[in-house]
């Protein structure tokens, strides 16, 4: 299978607030050096405490922030490099979708409106069949297209926004913490349908989340992220059964504790 | 509650105002144009509501003519003033950089500038006029909407939606158009509101002074002029264009106050 996005020892530096007058605080670095790979249908996992970095290399890896080093390549074009133009010729082929689904969709704009945006950007015609078989697929109703996003429940709205994410076809999927603001029952059918999309599709997917428990069943590489320094990273069986860093390990144990209390729960 | 009663009180002085000046331009009990010696200064009666002035004028007809004026004048000022605003503040907010940095310098100095001031500078180059009065408070209001929708864009411009939209590929103008000024039409619509009372407020002022209104146009800023001189003989025709003068800026600040308190969601679960 080909490579779909190459991740070139990519690094992000943000300014520190100055605090004194005459020193001169060093720069956070947010994502240091992190080289990595997603090849066509396949998923990789990224995962780290709060501040590793995780939604700074999704941000560079939708081209809406550059690197300070580095570079991000989508099947061998180097996105930072593009022209608006070439930019905006080649957002369809990869989309996102966010964590908070009741702030990714306007609550001005009906479900068929939000879903038909990326077609109408790419200067597509928005397509009904198109969309009303894109709803299908995400298991909406073809009703529900005139309905806005405050109608919905979290797991419906996530479903609203993976329809928009995948109406143009893309190639890979950003997902940053996608499941993490939904219940436990709903979460797990939208890793399910995140799942066939991917088998329908063909799909790459870059999934982001502190959680190892959902990365594991749904990740076949990962990526461990510390203070943005890569920790790990490999085939996600490997490094779950065997974690080669004490970080990792205590990763694990968190999530399995969070999935023990909710099993009590 | 009180918000609520707020509310309500300044739609309906809205409403009446808006119902009499609508009703003027088919109808008035009299025709405001007829001077008559023979009628002048009546006193209340079933014929003249609230009598007549100096010229014999029926004050009800007088009154119900000059709301159009007020109306008007306010309606088209702050819409000018308004919409340039709103654009250059869009406009900051969707560039961000420089260009936001200029433009609300620019908004600042035109804070610093009273608009009396550019009212009698338009006068004194292009002579006193409606028009100029008109321009004087669409200018007022500029830099207020340059605020107010940068402001509230800005916060628009962080929101998750508008992400996706760029990741969709959107323009920043789509954007602008398509998420951000949908989402402050709320807060555009509740500054208008108040912004219509200092309109009408600015007006009045204006007229007063001679630099609005011109005769014949009638204008409750220019009534209550021409009612200073007759203070002592009849104090009533100053007290009645004032009083309408009270009513209409009540009526939109206690509707725009109203509307701001239910668009603003921390207000409403503060008050739950
Ligand atoms: N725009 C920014 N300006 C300054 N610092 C930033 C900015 N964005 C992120 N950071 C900093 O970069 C670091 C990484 O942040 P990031 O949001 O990528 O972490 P994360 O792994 O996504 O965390 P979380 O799990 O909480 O979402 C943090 O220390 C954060 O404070
Ligand atoms: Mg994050």
């Amino acid at each position: 299978m080909s490579v779909l996005l190459d991740i070139r020892g990519v690094t992000r530096r943000y300014p520190r607030p100055r605090k004194q007058l005459f020193h001169h605080e060093e720069a956070l670095v947010a994502v240091d050096n992190v080289t990595v790979q997603i090849t066509q249908g396949r998923t990789l996992g990224i995962v780290g405490e709060s501040g590793s970095g995780k939604s700074t290399l999704a941000r560079m890896v939708m081209a809406f922030e550059a690197p300070d080093e580095g570079e991000v390549l989508f099947e061998g074009k180097n996105i930072h490099a593009l022209g608006k133009r070439e930019l905006q010729a080649l957002r369809p082929e990869f989309q996102m979708i966010f964590q908070d689904p009741f702030g990714s969709l306007d609550p001005r704009r009906s479900v068929g409106w939000s879903v038909a945006q990326p077609l109408r950007a790419a200067g597509m015609k928005p397509d009904q069949a198109l969309i009303l078989k894109t709803l299908e697929q995400v298991g909406l109703r073809a009703a529900d297209i005139d309905r806005f996003p405050h109608e919905f429940s979290g797991g419906q709205r996530q479903r609203i926004a993976i329809a928009r994410a995948i109406v143009t076809r893309p190639k890979l999927l950003v997902a940053d913490e996608a499941v993490s603001a939904l219940d436990v029952s709903v979460r797990a059918q939208i890793l399910n349908l995140l799942m066939d999309l991917q088998d329908e599709m063909g799909l790459g997917i870059l999934f982001i989340s502190h959680d190892l428990a959902v990365v594991s069943s749904l990740c076949d590489d990962l990526l461990v992220l510390r203070n943005g320094v890569v920790v790990e990273q490999g085939l996600a069986g490997d490094i779950l059964n065997n974690p080669g860093h004490e970080y990792t390990h205590t990763l694990l144990t968190a999530a399995q504790l969070e999935l023990q209390g909710e099993h009590a729960a | 509650m009180t918000r609520a009663i707020n509310l309500r009180i300044g739609a309906g002085l809205v409403l009446v105002l808006t119902v009499a000046a609508l009703l003027s331009l088919v109808w008035t009990p009299y025709d405001y144009t007829v001077l008559s010696v023979t009628q002048k200064f009546r006193p209340p009666s079933a014929d003249h509501w609230l009598g007549t002035d100096q010229l014999g004028r029926d004050v009800v007809s007088l009154l119900m003519a000059a709301s159009v004026n007020s109306l008007a004048v306010a309606f088209i000022s702050v819409g000018i003033g308004g919409s340039i605003g709103t654009a250059l503040g869009l406009t900051a907010s969707a560039f961000g950089g420089w260009v936001e940095t200029v433009i609300m310098r620019v908004a600042d100095l035109g804070f610093a500038f009273p608009a009396l001031l550019f009212a009698i500078m338009l006068a004194a180059a292009f002579g006193p006029s409606l028009t100029n009065a008109i321009l004087a408070i669409a200018f007022i209001n500029v830099p207020i909407f340059t605020r107010v929708a940068r402001g509230a864009a800005n916060q628009i411009w962080t929101r998750d939606y508008v992400l996706a939209g760029r990741a969709a590929g959107a323009s920043q103008f789509s954007l602008t158009i398509d998420h951000v000024l949908p989402n402050i039409s709320a807060t555009l619509i509740v500054q208008a509101t108040i912004e219509f009372a200092v309109a009408i407020l600015a007006e009045a002022a204006l007229s007063y002074l001679g630099l609005g209104a011109q005769p014949p146009m009638p204008s409750w800023g220019r009534m209550l002029n021409e009612a200073q001189t007759l203070m002592y003989l009849a104090p009533q025709l100053a007290i009645y264009p004032g009083l309408c003068i009270i009513a209409a800026v009540l009526g939109f600040g206690l509707l725009g106050d109203g509307l701001r308190d239910i668009s603003d969601p921390r207000l409403a679960r503060a008050r739950a």
